[in-house]
C-alpha cells in the first residue's frame, strides 16, 4: 500500500488510513480470540474495540487540529502495538484486558494533554530544572515507599492502585538533560586538560557523569533490578554522546558502570538470581533462577514460524493461571511469540524498530538542540526498553522487570509511553513546520 | 549532531535486529530440541488433548479412565483409577509426574490411538487438525472381583505377596495381585519413594526362591528323562549328603522307604535332591527353559517390569546354568534359584495345560472408540514343557497334595483342586517366603495360579494355600 500514491497524500490522511488499517487488525484479533476460545459470543470485546477505535479517531482528530504536520506514522504505531498487547492480554484474562483497555484511553487522553499543553515544545525548556526535581522525587518515593513485586521495588500504591514512578521519571529526566546538555554542551565537550595523553574536561564539568553513574548504582541496589538503572544509564551516556560527539564518555561510562555493577550485585541477591538464570537456565528449571525463564523459551519455541494463532497457544496451565508468570506483563513477547510466530514477533520488533526511526528521524529534522536531544533521547528510551525486556526473555541478556512499551499490561507503562509519542508529536510539528 | 543521531539510530537498531535474530534461533533452530526435553510442560500438556482408552476388567470394572476438564480454553483429559490400588502394578500408571508403567505403558499406542497402522495415520491427522484424538478401549482378562479378594487377603495379613491366577487355555490374566499396592490417583509421589517398594509388581518383578514349588519341575524332568516313575522306591531318611552339605527334610523329618510319588505329594526333600544329581546339570535345565526360565516371558508389558527366573550370582545376574551349580538343591527350589510368581503360575499351566506353556495374556479385547473390535488375541503356544503322559501323572499327584499332603488348605468345596506347597528360606531366622501353586479344577483346568508371601513364620501350607482356596471361591463364583 506505501506506494508513491500513498507517500503523497497529505500526512495526517496517511495518518487516519494507517489508524484504520490498524483497527483492523485490533477487531480481526479480537474476533479471532473470541473464535478460538469462548463457547458462546460475547459482545463486550466488541463495544472494547469500538472504544478503542473510537479513543483512537478522537486523538487523530486532536492531532489533525492541533499538529497537523506532525509525524503520521507515530500514533498509527502505538495503535497496532497496543491492539496487539490488548489481544494477548484478553486472551490470558478478560478482567486484566478491561483494565487495560482502561488505561489505553487514559493513556491517549495524557497524550491529548500533552499535545495541546506543549503544542509549542519550548515551552518544555523552561521547566527542565522543575522535570529533573520531579524525576528525582519520583525515584526517592519509590525507593522509600515502594513496595516489592516479583522482586523488584519498582512499584508504590498510590489510593489503591500500583503505580510505576520509575516509567514517568525516566521521561522526565529526559527532559531534564535534554535542556541541561543544551546549555553545558560546549563546556563538556571542550577537554580542558590531559589525563594519560587523552583530554578529558575539568572535574566540575565531568561530575554530571559521575553523578549519573552514581545515581544509577544507587537505584539498582535500591530497586534490586538491573533493568531500570541500566535503562536509565544508557539513555543518560546516549545523550551525553549526542551532545558532545565524545565516544570517550561512553566507553568511560561503560566501564564505570559495568566495574559498578558487579560490585554491586554482592548485595542484590535478586539480580544475581538473574545473572544465574541467564547463564545457566537449564541447570535446575524449577528453581526460582530459572524456571520463568526456561518457560519463557519453550512458549516461543512452541509458537513456530507461523504461531499457534490468537487465543490457540498453551499460554494458561490447568488453575487458569498463567504458566510464565507475569506472562501479561514482562513476558508479554514470549506470549506473542508463541501464538503470532516469528511472523508476529519479527513485525513487532520492526514496528519499535520503525518508531525509533521515526523519532530518530524527527531529532534530525528539529532545528534546535533541546527538541534534537529530547527527540533522541525519548526514541532511545524506547528503542532500548524493548532491547532490555525483549533480550531478558529471550535470554540474550538477564532478565528484568522492565515492560514492554504500549503492549505489556500496566497503567503506569502504557500512560507513560502515549507521553512519549505525544512529545515526539509535538517536537515533530515544530520542525516539519519549520521546514515546510 | 545529526550525524551523532545517525550512530545512535544505528547502534539501536543493530540491538532491535539481534532481538529477531534469537527469536529466530528459538523458534526455528532450536525448536526441535526443546519440544523433546522432559522438563518441558508443553509436552505432558499436549499428551493431555488425547482422550485415552478407558482399561476394564473383564467382569466390567473400570480400571483406569480419561476425565475431561479444561486446560486454557481447550479440552483435555485427565487420567483416573477408579479402582485406587485394586489391580495398580497390573494396570500402572500414565502420570504427569513419574511417566507411564504397566499396560499403560505397553499398551500406549493403543489408548492414544497411535498405532502404526491406517487408524493411527488417520489419528495423526486428527491431531494436526486440533481435533480430539480418541484412544481405543481396552478389556482385560483381569477378574475384578478374584483380584478384591486376592488383594484383600495379603492385605488382612499385612504381608507382601503375590497372587498370579492365569487360565491355562489361553494365558489370560484373571488376577494379578501385588502387596503392597498404592493409589496411582493420589500416592504416585509418595509411591515413589516408600521403602516397601509398591510401584514393584511382584508377580512379574519380585524374585524369590520357589522352595519345594520347584519340585514340579524337577518332577516333570525326571519322569520325562525316565530317571523315576511315580512308583520309583526310594528310602526316605532325615538328612542326605549333598557335596560335603548337609541336606535334610522340612523339620528334619525321617520318612522311611517310598514312592517317587509320595515324595511328592508329601515333599520329601533328599529324595528330590537325589533325583536332582541323577538328573543331572543339563537335564534338569533344559526342562528349566522349556517351562519358561533363563527368559522373559516376550508378553504385552514393559520388558523391564517382567523379569526373567533362573540362577542367580550374587550380584542378581542371571548366571549361565553351565557355571557350576549344586544341582540337587537347585531340584528342591533352594540354592541360588530365583522365580517370579508369574513364573510359577506358568509351571502350573503347563501341567494343567497337558504340558504347553501359554504365553500370558492380560488383553481380552481392544475396541476401537466406534465400538468395533480391533484386536483380539488369540493364545499364543510357547511350546512344550513335558509330554501328556507326564503332565497326567503330575496332575494326578498334585490333585493328591491337596487331598491328601501338604496343601489341605487349599481344598474348596465343589471344585478339585490340585496343587503344591513351597517354603523357601530366606536366609533370615526362622522367615519363608510361602508359596502354593495349582490348578483347578483338576481335570479341563480352568484356574492355574501361584501364590506368595514374602518373610512369614508359616509354612506355603499354612498361608499361601488359603488364599489361593479363597480367590478360588471367588472365581467359581463369578463363573458357575
Amino acid at each position: 500500500m506505501p506506494d508513491r500514491g500513498f507517500l503523497r497524500l497529505p500526512a495526517r490522511n496517511r495518518e487516519l488510513a494507517l489508524i484504520a488499517l490498524a483497527l483492523l487488525i485490533a477487531t480481526t484479533g479480537f474476533a479471532a480470540v473470541q473464535l478460538a476460545r469462548a463457547q458462546e459470543f460475547a459482545a463486550s470485546p466488541l463495544i472494547a474495540a469500538a472504544f478503542f477505535a473510537g479513543a483512537y479517531l478522537i486523538a487523530h482528530l486532536v492531532v489533525r487540529i492541533t499538529l497537523p504536520d506532525a509525524d503520521p506514522y507515530v500514533l498509527p504505531i502505538t495503535a497496532v502495538l497496543t491492539a496487539l498487547g490488548l489481544i494477548e492480554i484478553y486472551r490470558i484474562d478478560a478482567t486484566l484486558a478491561r483494565d487495560q483497555g482502561l488505561w489505553i484511553v487514559i493513556g491517549l487522553a495524557l497524550f491529548v494533554g500533552v499535545i495541546v499543553a506543549f503544542r509549542d515544545i519550548r515551552r518544555l525548556e523552561t521547566l527542565r530544572y522543575t522535570c529533573g526535581a520531579v524525576a528525582v522525587g519520583l525515584l526517592l518515593a519509590t525507593i522509600v515507599l515502594g513496595s516489592e513485586v516479583n522482586g523488584a521495588r519498582l512499584w508504590i500504591r498510590v489510593a489503591g492502585l500500583q503505580i510505576q514512578p520509575g516509567e514517568f521519571a525516566k521521561i522526565l529526566l529526559v527532559i531534564f538533560l535534554a535542556g541541561y546538555l543544551r546549555e553545558r554542551r560546549e563546556v563538556l565537550a571542550a577537554p580542558t586538560r590531559k589525563l594519560l595523553g587523552i583530554g578529558v574536561p575539568a572535574l566540575r564539568h565531568s561530575l554530571p557523569l559521575l553523578i549519573i553513574a552514581g545515581a544509577s548504582l544507587v537505584l539498582l541496589v535500591a530497586m534490586n533490578d538491573l533493568g531500570s538503572s541500566l535503562l536509565f544509564y544508557v539513555i543518560a551516556l546516549a545523550m551525553l554522546y549526542i551532545a558532545t560527539g565524545r565516544l570517550l564518555f561512553v566507553g568511560l561510562g561503560a566501564g564505570l558502570f559495568a566495574v559498578g555493577a558487579a560490585a554491586a550485585l554482592q548485595i542484590t541477591p535478586r539480580v544475581q538470581t538473574r545473572i544465574d538464570g541467564w547463564l545457566h537456565p537449564w541447570a535446575d528449571e524449577q528453581a526460582q533462577c530459572c524456571y520463568q525463564i526456561t518457560q519463557s523459551i519453550y512458549t516461543i519455541a512452541d509458537g513456530g514460524v507461523l504461531g499457534a494463532g490468537f487465543g490457540r497457544g498453551l499460554i494458561l496451565n490447568s488453575g487458569g493461571g498463567t504458566i510464565i508468570p507475569y506472562a501479561q506483563t514482562d513476558f508479554i513477547y514470549s506470549v506473542i511469540a508463541n501464538e503470532m510466530g516469528l511472523v508476529g514477533a519479527t513485525a513487532v520488533i520492526l514496528l519499535y524498530l520503525l518508531l525509533a526511526w521515526r523519532g530518530f528521524r524527527i531529532a534530525t529534522t528539529a532545528d534546535d538542540g533541546f527538541s534534537k536531544l529530547l527527540a533522541a533521547g525519548l526514541a532511545t528510551a524506547v528503542a532500548f526498553q524493548v532491547f532490555v525486556i525483549v533480550g531478558g526473555v529471550i535470554r540474550l541478556l538477564p532478565l528484568t522487570g522492565l515492560t514492554l512499551p504500549f503492549v505489556s499490561y500496566g497503567g503506569s507503562s502504557v500512560t507513560a509511553n502515549f507521553a512519549i509519542a505525544g512529545l515526539l508529536l509535538c517536537i515533530s510539528q515544530r520542525a516539519n513546520r519549520a521546514r515546510a | 549532531m545529526n550525524r551523532r543521531i545517525g550512530n545512535l539510530f544505528i547502534v539501536l537498531a543493530v540491538g532491535l535486529l539481534g532481538l529477531i535474530a534469537m527469536t529466530t534461533y528459538w523458534q526455528v533452530v532450536a525448536r526441535s530440541s526443546l519440544e523433546a526435553r522432559q522438563a518441558n510442560v508443553r509436552l505432558v500438556y499436549r499428551d493431555l488433548a488425547i482422550d485415552r482408552g478407558s482399561i476394564i476388567s473383564s467382569d466390567g470394572v473400570t480400571l483406569a479412565e480419561s476425565k475431561p476438564g479444561t486446560l486454557d480454553g481447550r479440552t483435555v483429559y485427565f487420567r483416573n483409577y477408579p479402582t485406587g490400588g485394586l489391580a495398580a502394578q497390573l494396570v500402572g500408571y500414565s502420570s504427569l509426574l513419574a511417566g507411564r508403567a504397566g499396560l499403560e505403558r505397553s499398551l500406549d499406542p493403543e489408548l492414544t490411538g497411535s498405532t502404526s497402522d491406517l487408524a493411527g495415520v488417520v489419528n495423526s491427522f486428527d491431531r494436526l487438525k486440533g481435533d480430539t484424538v480418541r484412544g481405543d478401549e481396552v478389556i482385560l482378562r483381569l477378574n475384578a472381583a478374584a483380584q478384591k479378594v486376592a488383594m484383600d487377603e495379603l492385605t488382612k495379613l499385612g504381608v507382601r505377596g503375590s497372587v498370579v491366577v492365569l487360565d491355562p487355555s489361553n494365558g489370560g490374566i484373571l488376577v494379578m495381585a501385588s502387596t503392597p499396592t498404592f493409589d496411582p490417583n493420589t500416592g504416585l509421589e509418595q509411591a515413589l519413594s516408600d521403602p516397601g517398594s509398591p510401584l514393584l509388581n511382584r508377580a512379574t518383578q519380585g524374585l524369590y526362591p520357589p522352595g519345594s514349588t520347584f519340585k514340579v519341575v524337577t518332577a516333570a524332568s525326571a519322569l520325562d528323562a525316565g530317571v523315576v516313575t511315580p512308583e520309583t522306591n526310594f528310602p526316605g531318611p532325615s538328612c542326605i549328603d549333598s557335596g560335603g552339605q548337609k541336606l535334610c527334610n522340612f523339620r528334619d523329618r525321617a520318612y522311611g522307604p517310598h514312592s517317587f510319588g509320595y515324595a511328592l505329594i508329601h515333599s520329601i526333600n533328599t529324595t528330590f535332591a537325589e533325583v536332582g544329581a541323577d538328573l543331572g546339570k543339563d537335564q534338569l535345565e533344559a526342562t528349566m527353559r522349556g517351562f519358561g526360565f533363563f527368559a522373559r516371558f516376550p508378553w504385552d508389558y514393559p520388558p523391564d517390569q517382567s523379569l526373567p527366573s533362573g540362577i542367580f550370582n550374587r550380584r542378581g545376574n542371571l548366571i549361565d546354568p553351565s557355571a557350576p551349580i549344586d544341582v540337587p538343591r537347585i531340584a528342591i527350589g533352594q540354592e541360588r534359584l530365583l522365580a517370579t510368581p508369574l513364573q510359577m503360575a506358568e509351571v502350573a499351566t503347563a501341567v494343567a495345560n497337558g504340558g504347553q506353556i501359554v504365553q500370558p495374556e492380560p488383553v481380552q479385547e481392544v475396541r476401537a472408540p466406534d465400538g468395533s473390535v480391533v484386536r483380539r488375541p488369540s493364545p499364543v503356544y510357547l511350546g512344550r514343557a513335558m509330554t501328556t503322559e507326564t503332565a497326567a501323572t503330575l496332575r494326578e499327584l498334585m490333585k493328591q497334595v491337596v487331598d491328601e499332603g501338604t496343601g489341605g488348605a487349599a481344598a474348596v468345596a465343589g471344585l478339585d483342586v490340585a496343587g503344591k506347597t513351597g517354603t523357601a528360606e530366606t536366609g533370615t531366622d526362622g522367615k519363608n517366603d510361602a508359596w502354593f501353586i495349582g490348578f483347578a479344577p483338576a481335570e479341563a483346568s480352568r484356574f492355574a495360579f501361584a501364590v506368595l508371601v514374602e518373610d512369614v513364620d508359616g509354612t506355603g501350607g499354612d498361608v499361601a494355600a488359603p488364599i489361593a482356596a479363597a480367590v478360588l471361591r471367588a472365581l467359581t463364583a463369578q463363573t458357575t
